[in-house]
């Protein structure tokens, strides 16, 4: 008789630091507990819903502690509590929870899109609370420094040297909670409207964020591709969800097509970088390319080559751009504002984290090629879409634009630059969702008025709306008083610094041009006759205008206080650890 | 005459040309498909050629999770065309063109 006896132990586990992974199973639990409830109960009778809906605004403030206290040294509040006493505190808890219940309630939020919500926040404060412990260094106030509190822990090897938490991927991870959070919010109002129920996209956009945060702090080839696919997998299909419309359908498809076929030439770049440098983990990669000077490197650049040309196509740079118009133009809009700001945000993380951390003792040969990459990404982004014709499809290639004025910060690949980018995506992630929420909130059923044409005499329709939507657009177009001017000011500044003079100059005047179509869009608002006025009345439903409002305070509070913003971009360092 | 690892280098390039050609040329989208995993597939060869080569059990692992993703996105991607032609669309690339601009 043979007996398989299995080696005693075979392989070394690693040590997982649970706390530091609490964003993105925060995301990946709450998808999968959302969608196992919702597949055993389909439908709660009306009354049974309203009062489970409100209940999520008080479980959500209480998950929200408990998560903050088991990530953070201390128990969120507890500064608060010592101060007021015990009794009085939590008769304050209380009340909050209530506040919270009724709030939930006034916003007739659905059921799932009040889940996502809450997943998304407990998601962010988790990530506050792992930033407050580990990277808050240079911020302490004198009372926190005389109270013994040092917030020095640094960067987290979470899973052995697989993935690791730094200051750079925290950003991005309380950037794509928050994203999905507008979301959220946004889809309910798309869906009610659309008639489209079901907690799936809500499932998918979860599963997609758990994807980009894992991206944002992969220490390892392989794990960056993991997290690359669950991000855009379940992002074609959320393109396509809108199955009753045949442009949702297509842009779901050509996103797919040209998606996988993107990955399949990161995946090819991966394979060759491990020909050459005998790792997939990027600290030995690094280590090895610190070390061994490669004579004959042409595996390597290639890797390099076909790796730009898979992260080219996620970020949208130009040549690799063809697919984004169509996509933005055809997938649900809020969708839209998912894809870019959380799967942009996403793929920049990996683009920078890659090259900057892992390659920079070769950027003398990756340097020319993002430079090159960065013109022809401002010059067509600004330039083609002044010629369209559909506000969806001018913001598509302006969104192409803003990953050239990206790319210009990658660029430069110095600490100012990964700081610049790491300023403009926390800026440019609240102006684009806010301006596809109101393009979403005004283009009525269906999705049919994005065209120029239609949004003709917003102003005389709904002035708050025409004014919020000339505030983004400003905001995109780089006003001052708004993120995006700050957001291009320190790009540009990282460029001089870096001394690419002529992608400044380049920079600057691609956004004078593309300056132009935000007026354009500006003009037909406020100087445009409707063609005719017995078109469907504009419905603002209270979770479109939370969202659209909570993305206007930022866009307009960041460029009015820059500073904490500037100092948490200069915070954001890339480490590697293991 | 030796079979090297170079031998399953340009093995793999060649059929990754092959599929990166199809999916630009070929309108059918299952075609398309196709010619994706085809040059997934190239990836696997050039991660085991280079694993066998390094003496790395690195490059081996890799292609496990590589087949996993391959197999989730035709799953996918078969879902999106079941949908497609549900609404009568029609299944070449070229009947899907109501975006253009």
């Amino acid at each position: 008789m043979m007996v398989f006896q299995l080696a005693d132990p075979p392989v070394d586990t690693p040590e997982v630091v649970w706390s530091a992974l609490a964003p993105i199973l925060a995301l990946a639990i709450g998808a999968v507990v959302l969608i196992m409830f919702r597949s055993i109960v389909k439908r709660l009778p009306a009354d049974v819903e309203a009062s489970a809906t409100a209940a999520i605004g008080p479980v959500t403030v209480l998950a929200m502690w408990f998560v903050g206290g088991f990530v953070g040294d201390d128990v969120p509040l507890s500064g608060v509590r010592d101060d007021i006493g015990e009794p009085l505190f939590y008769v304050g808890l209380i009340a909050l929870l209530v506040v919270a219940a009724a709030f939930v309630r006034s916003m007739r939020i659905g059921f799932d899109a009040a889940v996502t919500v809450g997943v998304g926040l407990v998601a962010f404060v988790a990530t506050v609370e792992l930033w407050n412990d580990s990277f808050r260094s240079t911020a302490l106030t004198a009372d926190e420094v005389l109270a013994g509190i040092t917030s020095s822990g640094g960067p987290v090897a979470a899973i052995g040297n697989q993935y690791g938490i730094d200051g750079f991927a925290l950003v991005f991870t309380g950037v794509i909670a928050l994203a999905v959070v507008l979301t959220a919010l946004l889809l309910d109002n798309y869906l009610r409207r659309e008639g489209i129920d079901g907690p799936e996209i809500y499932v998918l956009m979860m599963l997609s964020a758990a994807g980009g945060v894992v991206m944002a702090g992969a220490n390892d080839l392989i794990v960056l591709f993991l997290g690359l696919e669950t991000l855009s997998i379940a992002v074609y299909v959320m393109a396509a969800m809108h199955s009753r419309r045949s442009e949702s359908l297509e842009s779901g498809l050509k996103y797919f097509m040209l998606g996988a076929f993107s990955s399949a030439f990161l995946l090819y770049g991966m394979a060759l970088i491990y020909g050459a440098t005998g790792s997939l983990n990027l600290l030995e990669i690094r280590a090895y390319l610190d070390r061994v000077i490669i004579l004959d490197n042409a595996m390597l650049l290639a890797g390099f080559a076909l790796l730009l040309v898979g992260f080219g196509f996620k970020v949208a740079a130009v040549p690799f751009h063809s697919w984004t118009p169509d996509v933005y133009q055809g997938a649900p809009t809020p969708v839209v504002a998912f894809m870019a700001s959380a799967v942009k945000a996403a793929g920049f993380a990996a683009l920078v984290r890659v090259f900057y951390l892992a390659f920079l003792d070769y950027r003398d040969d990756w340097q020319p090629a993002i430079y090159a990459l960065a013109v022809l990404t401002l010059v067509v982004g600004a330039v083609m879409a002044i010629v369209q014709r559909d506000a969806k499809r001018m913001l598509a290639y302006s969104s192409i634009s803003h990953a050239g004025f990206i790319l210009v910060g990658v660029q430069a690949a110095t600490d100012r630059g990964v700081a610049a980018v790491v300023f403009y995506i926390a800026g440019y992630t609240f102006m684009v969702v806010g301006s596809f929420g109101v393009l979403s909130i005004v283009s009525g059923r269906g999705d049919r008025g994005t065209g120029l044409d239609d949004l003709d005499g917003l102003a005389a329709r709904n002035p708050v709306l025409a004014f919020t939507l000339t505030l983004f657009l400003l905001g995109q177009a780089g006003v001052p008083l708004t993120s995006g001017f700050v957001a291009k000011f320190e790009v540009i500044g990282a460029a001089v610094d870096a001394r690419s003079f002529w992608l400044a100059v380049v920079a600057m005047v691609s956004a004078v041009v593309s300056a132009f179509l935000y007026l354009r869009i500006v003009l037909s608002v406020y100087l445009g006759t409707a063609a005719d006025d017995d078109r469907e009345p504009i419905v603002v439903h209270p979770t479109a205008a939370l969202a659209v409002g909570v993305a206007l305070v930022l866009t307009i509070g960041f460029g009015v206080v820059p500073g904490p913003i500037d100092q948490l971009a200069g915070d954001a360092v890339l480490a590697l650890v293991g | 005459m030796d079979v090297t690892t170079d031998w399953y280098l340009v093995l793999s390039a060649i059929l990754f040309a092959i599929g990166a050609v199809g999916v630009l040329v070929r309108r059918n989208p299952l075609v398309m498909f196709m010619c994706i995993e085809l040059m997934l597939n190239a990836v696997n060869i050039t991660f085991v050629a280079l694993g066998a080569e390094l003496n790395d059990v690195g490059g081996q692992i890799a292609v496990f999770f590589v087949l996993v993703v391959a197999a989730v996105e035709v799953v996918v991607g078969l879902a999106l065309v079941v949908a497609i032609n549900r609404r009568r669309l029609g299944a070449t690339a070229d009947d899907v063109s109501v975006l253009r601009g």
